[in-house]
């Protein structure tokens, strides 16, 4: 019987020391496991703790073992699955670069209009659009301009959190 | 009154002497001299002088698992710390104890292609627990006590701490281990209660147990092997155990079936097999243990008790996890079974036990017993006898040789069996056994080697003469790489490809030049008189080169991708379908 694929977003309290985020990473590559987005950014300057937001696929077996794997990695504090507890948000960034004129560069500013992307650069034969929102508006965004002129996407990768009150 | 400074070298030797570290095992270079000169000018911890860094590790291995203290090793940047990375790995995948020290270039040369430069961190990240370089020498102190505290606390493992020449010379701050508490590693000790009341729920109404017990209850501790051999007493349950295990509980005892696994015995595996009820006890479920997953224990409840919460479903789904100490669950469920006034169920014990004699009366490692050769499980029989009641440690390489001593040497007590289980290190046996003599230096310590793994690291004899160790290699040469040649034997037609050992040295005057005691027995009649005389040599290596029966294979075997009850016993079960062919592809 093959067990179902589940797509989990992981959360990961670590010091910000040097070598942590090549410790995860060898971590996934080392023993197999996707990884389908990482953002790493310090989040508390004082302490030295930086977050990194993971998404990653697997079996539940597989899953449980990456969060094992990552919460007994020396330098972590704390590993969330957000996916299994409770509802959280998810958020990317992106900036995409789309180059025409005439009809198609407007069609282009029509579209980032709908989606609420900004204009962060333009030109008289391009633009450069910033767009936040989750993966799926993202992908969507991005597959609207691949028939407007899209030169280049560069996106930051899932960060995510929790709803509610409570935090990390 | 101003703080007192050290230079970065003389705090990495107050570091390790307030750590209790009495040995160091290393290889000096370029980079680590401030810290030789350091050792140099002190006596409290003796260095001792291997001759390849790899066997520094190992006899860093040997020396803590034969006293279940952290085994130091010190060597330098580049060559060094590379020469040190079989080691590293080998003590990572069995969860011993290390700390080591390696030197780097300076810090204004790292990154430069520095002559002896390597990116050591970068290189040992996978092969140890946690990795250090230090480029401030006010973190140094720190560093070390973080590194011993990583290294000994949850499931034990190697630790590196790359210090780079500048750093050792600088001047700076020491401060004790009293002062030092880790930001976030603190292993789970004591386990979730409730866990266990379940689980002494579960034991309580088996009907056909079995202990599966591991390396872990010797990495907590003579105490834990006690614990575990009082419940297992309590219980009256048959217990299996695997190599890293071997010891915990005595070998002796009735209830003993033996090791399990793929050179297990046959009353163990089936045992296994058949089970509904399986308590694992710091074992891991490794692949050479389970043999097939899909047909591994098939229809049993699984308790699983590890101190790495990263075992626990990680090959084996188990239905009761419990994290935690190997010592600290036991004593929990020794008390728990007492106060719920437990009893096993002994009318279904007995039908069980009726069961696991009948596999047990199959005599699974009997030979064919022969005065024509001598083979090797027969000088082990004899070894075996020479040894009992002796104090007495063993070490071994990889291969036949060392599935044969884990079926024939007895195992009665915790600490005194070492061997390269997971990683499988050929090479590992000489520099452990060092190690281990080091620390016991009036105990007899036997390698109980092959001709092949002993040329690995054969050079540490020197090792061993120079500090008067006297280990016994108990060299069981059959002239192959016989787990090799078994292996081609049984799968690949019998094809030996590069598995003869071609241009073997005469190992009696080897011996001889290194100033030790060769030995040989070429007959069956010799293997006793020459066990005798080896034991005799007290001041000395001595090596024993018995010349076994060449094609002797390693039986029982579960050939790879079969399931526990796929048992093949010996030369008359035929290969040709020992294994299919998605077998043939795992190791």
């Amino acid at each position: 019987m093959e067990e179902k694929i589940e797509k989990h977003t992981i959360a990961v309290l670590v010091d910000n020391e040097p070598g942590v985020l090549a410790r995860v990473i060898g971590l996934f590559s080392g023993r197999g496991y996707n990884i389908e987005s990482l953002t790493v950014a310090e989040v508390n300057n004082a302490d030295h703790l930086s977050r990194i937001t993971l998404v990653t696929s697997g079996t539940r077996m597989v899953v449980e073992q990456i969060k094992a794997q990552l919460d007994r990695l020396v330098p972590v504090h704390k590993v969330h699955d957000l996916t299994d507890e409770g509802p959280s948000v998810e958020r990317e960034l992106a900036l995409v670069k789309v180059a025409g004129t005439g009809e198609r560069r407007i069609e282009a500013l029509r579209l980032a209009d709908i989606f609420k992307a900004k204009v962060v650069d333009a030109t008289l034969t391009s633009f450069v659009f910033e767009l936040t929102g989750t993966t799926a508006e993202v992908d969507d965004f991005v597959g609207l301009m691949s028939h407007l002129g899209l030169v280049e996407a560069s996106r930051t990768g899932v960060v995510a959190m929790s709803k509610g009150a409570t935090g990390f | 009154m101003p703080e007192q400074k050290l230079t970065g070298a003389q705090i990495v030797i107050k570091a390790l002497k307030d750590q209790g570290v009495d040995i160091i095992f290393g290889y000096p270079g370029g980079a680590v001299l401030p810290i030789y000169d350091a050792i140099f000018q002190q006596n409290d911890i003796k260095h001792i002088l291997v001759r390849h860094e790899q066997a520094a590790v190992h006899a860093a291995e040997g020396y803590a698992r034969s006293t279940g203290k952290v085994g130091c090793v010190l060597v330098t940047s580049g060559p060094g710390a590379t020469n040190a990375v079989t080691g590293l790995l080998d003590a990572l995948c069995d969860s011993i104890p290390l700390v080591c020290l390696s030197g780097q270039v300076p810090t204004h040369l790292i990154g430069n292609d520095a002559f002896q430069e390597a990116d050591t961190t970068g290189i040992t990240r996978p092969c140890t627990k946690h990795n250090y370089l230090v480029k401030d020498v006010n973190q140094l102190a720190r560093t070390m006590h973080e590194a011993f505290y990583v290294a000994r606390s949850g499931r034990p493992g190697p630790v590196l701490v790359d210090i780079p020449k500048d750093v050792q010379f600088a001047d700076g701050t020491y401060i004790p281990p009293t002062e030092v508490k880790h930001k976030t590693y603190r292993p789970q000790v004591k386990p979730e209660i409730a866990r266990v009341e379940e689980a002494i729920e579960l034991i309580a109404t088996a009907k056909r147990p079995i202990f599966y017990t591991g390396g872990g209850v010797v990495n907590a501790g003579p105490i834990a092997a006690k614990l575990l051999t009082q419940f297992v007493k309590m219980t009256g349950f048959p217990i299996t155990s695997t190599l890293m295990g071997l010891g915990a509980f005595p070998a002796s005892d009735p209830q003993w079936l033996g090791m399990l696994g793929m050179h297990g015995t046959y009353e163990a595996n089936l045992a296994m097999y058949n089970c509904d009820v399986m308590i694992n006890i710091g074992a891991r479920f490794d692949d050479r243990v389970t043999g097939k997953l899909s047909e591994f224990a098939p229809g049993s409840k699984k308790i699983h008790v590890d101190i790495d919460p990263s075992s626990i479903n990680k090959n084996v789904a188990v239905d009761i996890p419990i994290v935690g100490d190997a010592g600290a669950v036991l004593e929990d469920m020794i008390r728990i079974w007492k106060a719920r006034q437990k009893r096993a169920d002994q009318t279904a014990l007995k039908e069980w036990w009726g069961q696991v004699e009948g596999w047990r009366a199959r005599n699974c490692l009997n030979y064919n017993r022969t005065e024509a050769v001598i083979k090797p499980q027969y000088a082990l029989e004899r070894l075996r006898e020479a040894l009992r009641g002796k104090n007495h440690y063993v070490t071994t390489e990889v291969g036949q040789h060392q599935m044969w001593a884990a079926q024939f040497l007895p195992f009665d007590e915790p600490n005194r069996w070492m061997t390269s289980g997971g990683l499988g290190t050929m090479g590992y046996g000489l520099p452990a056994a060092i190690g281990a003599q080091i620390a016991h230096p009036d105990a007899i310590v036997v390698d109980v080697s092959g001709e092949a793994s002993f040329l690995m690291n054969m050079q540490e004899i020197g090792t061993a003469v120079q500090y008067r160790a006297p280990v016994k290699i108990f060299i069981l040469n059959n002239k192959y790489m016989g787990m090799v040649r078994q292996w081609q034997e049984l799968l690949h037609g019998s094809r030996y490809s590069n598995s003869y050992s071609e241009a073997l040295p005469d190992f009696v005057k080897l011996a001889e030049s290194w100033g030790c005691v060769g030995l040989r027995a070429t007959t069956v009649a010799e293997v006793d008189e020459v066990i005798e005389k080896m034991l005799a040599v007290t001041d000395r290596p001595c090596i024993v080169d018995i010349a076994v029966d060449p094609k002797e294979n390693c039986f029982p075997m579960i050939p790879g991708g079969k399931a526990h009850n796929e048992i093949l016993f010996g030369p008359e079960d035929s290969p040709s379908d020992a294994t299919p062919e998605d077998g043939m592809v795992l190791v």
